[in-house]
């Protein structure tokens, strides 16, 4: 594949990996990642500081869908809608068939009164991999800008 | 006691006057939570009273000059290693004119510099100088009766134990020991027994009032009924063997619970009868919330209120401090510090990592504190007579118990609190 058609095929997941978000389809949202990707969320202060702390650590997928069934069955959260924006994607190669993926992202929650604020800002710094025909995240560490996080933390970033 | 017109709007100048219904605290009037002068009256009578304030650990200053920013209550402030090896909180304002003397988090610096006028201070906060003192060729300058030895940065008085940094305003506050009482340093000493790391932060910035926090920390009923991942998964059920325990004076709290002490059967038909919700999840990998016996007593749950703004807790292997700094009446916010052995395997350090995923904003059982609390304060807003209701464990005399179906402990924090704020009901209990 080429870079640029790799380009394109990273943006389109990002942009899927968005909507899956906010339309709150978060079990298909499950299907953009590998079976073997990790899903870390890192105050950025950690990571400037070397220190390994993650907010939301899965080292599998089965962590990964073990977290939507909790959010889904156990835990209780702020009623809110989620809107990302993620722009300045960058792409290189990492190796055979895995490329890293740069991004930024704002997010901002809703309230059901229809009261928004910017809840985090941050970046990804991601790897994709081909599998099939399909490109998918094999590693999505999110790193927030916003570390002093508003009120709680349950929907992914 | 005599009945008082509740009256929210107090007076600075004045004592407020509460109506707290009844001597033992189990009602407590909805209006604290926002009036913005029993806020002002905290800050100087608690924050700033004769309490022990949590604000680091030693491991966080390695070498001379290591210093941190943090918040006492809202008052800013420098903790830093000085030449002697001792640690020394200061007051983070400059004796000039007022301005931050440290705007950075954490750094190493052998002396602190304003930048505004350049006042420079010694790591125990001696001024040490100042530019222009003595004016330039003859003229300006300060006036001859200035006097250095009267203007350096406000000094807290500090002590520590087992490596557990705590300071205080008044001079006259209990020494620390007294203050902590034995059941908590048992706990402080136990958690804090070996050399630690500290493996990273995590922030939290709650909008409700901070009392909330400190009453949510020794309600210890919620926990298995507000966090379900913890009940659904046995982590910490109503049903196992554990129980509080305070200090004499009933101002902190050690909530405890042993794993494995209860069947999954009993607990099942124990919640059902009480109608709470039994989702029976069953997770992909529960590697997670796996349990490493590390110390002798078997303790898995243990959880420490420290009057006023510290939390120390040991969740399964998840150990951490959280500090709780003020910010107006509606708004706090929480700072966890995690840490591990320094002698952990690699393996343990990673497990730790992922039991990190249990507390702070995003925990799986802790994140709902976060939604608790604001719904509170969102409901009790201009509520100028209507009380919360707090007798789960029985009225009258506060005391330690052997189970964990009580909130105790929330009416040992509203009589300590309302003794240091001057406003104890005729009869207080204590």
């Amino acid at each position: 594949m080429s870079l640029a058609s790799v380009r394109a095929a990273a943006i389109d997941l990002m942009d899927e990996y968005a909507e899956r978000i906010d339309e709150d389809r978060l079990e298909e949202w499950l299907d953009l990642f590998t079976e073997d990707c990790s899903y870390r969320i890192v105050p950025r202060d950690n990571v400037e500081q070397n220190l390994p702390v993650s907010i939301m650590l899965c080292t599998n997928k089965n962590m990964l869908r073990d977290r939507i069934v909790s959010l889904r069955n156990a835990n209780a959260y702020n009623f809110h809608y989620d809107r990302h924006f993620i722009s300045n994607v960058r792409v290189s190669p990492a190796g055979e068939s895995v490329w890293q993926v740069r991004a930024n992202y704002a997010s901002y929650q809703t309230t059901l009164d229809g009261q928004s604020r910017l809840f985090s800002i941050g970046r990804y710094r991601d790897k994709v991999r081909m599998e099939g025909n399909q490109l998918l995240f094999s590693e999505k560490l999110v790193i927030v800008d916003t570390f002093s996080v508003p009120t709680l933390l349950a929907t992914p970033l | 006691m005599t009945e008082r017109d509740p009256e929210p709007l107090s007076n600075a100048l004045n004592t407020p006057v509460v109506n707290w219904q009844r001597q033992d605290y189990s009602r407590v009037p909805f209006w604290l939570y926002h009036d913005p002068q029993i806020y002002k009256r905290e800050q100087e009578r608690i924050f700033k009273g004769p309490t022990w304030n949590y604000v680091g650990l030693e491991a966080e200053f390695p070498n001379v000059g290591d210093y941190r920013t943090s918040l006492v209550g809202e008052t800013p402030v420098i903790v830093n290693r000085d030449r002697d090896g001792k640690m020394r909180v200061m007051v983070n304002r400059c004796g000039h004119r007022g301005a931050l003397v440290r705007r950075e988090v954490r750094g190493n610096a052998k002396e602190h510099i304003c930048i505004y006028h350049r006042w420079c201070y010694d790591l125990d906060g001696t001024l040490l100088g100042l530019p222009f003192k003595n004016g330039l060729k003859g003229k300006g300058g300060m006036g001859a009766d200035f006097d250095m030895a009267e203007h350096g940065l406000q000094r807290l008085h500090v002590a520590t134990r087992a490596g557990v940094i705590f300071a205080s305003f008044r001079a006259d506050a209990e020494p620390l020991e007294d203050y902590i009482g034995p059941t908590i340093i048992r706990h402080i000493d136990r958690i804090f027994g070996k050399p630690i790391r500290v493996l990273g932060y995590q922030r939290q910035r709650i909008y409700g009032n901070w009392k909330l926090y400190l009453e949510n920390q020794r309600d210890t009923y919620h926990g298995s009924l507000l966090h379900d991942f913890q009940s659904t998964f046995g982590i910490s059920r109503a049903t196992q063997t554990g129980g509080v325990r305070m200090d004499a004076r009933h101002r902190h709290n050690l909530t405890w619970a042993m794993t494995g002490t209860d069947d999954d059967s009993e607990f099942s038909h124990i919640y059902k009868d009480n109608k709470v919700h039994d989702s029976r999840l069953r997770l992909l990998d529960p590697t997670m919330v796996k349990f490493r016996r590390e110390y002798d007593d078997g303790i898995s749950l243990a959880i420490c209120g420290i009057f006023p703004n510290a939390t120390i807790h040991q969740i399964s292997n998840s150990l951490a401090t959280r500090q709780l700094r003020t910010s107006g009446p509606g708004e706090f916010e929480l700072l966890w510090t995690l840490f591990g052995y320094q002698a952990d395997s690699e393996e343990m350090t990673n497990h730790r990592l992922l039991q990190a995923n249990m507390v702070g904003p995003a925990g799986l059982i802790s994140m709902e504190d976060g939604e608790a609390i604001e719904i509170t304060q969102r409901a009790v807003v201009g509520e100028p007579d209507a009380c919360s209701v707090i007798e789960m464990g029985g009225r009258g005399p506060i005391k330690d118990l052997d189970h964990r179906i009580n909130d105790m402990p929330v009416r040992g924090f509203w009589s300590y609190y309302a003794e240091l704020m001057g406003l104890e009901p005729e009869g207080a209990e204590r």
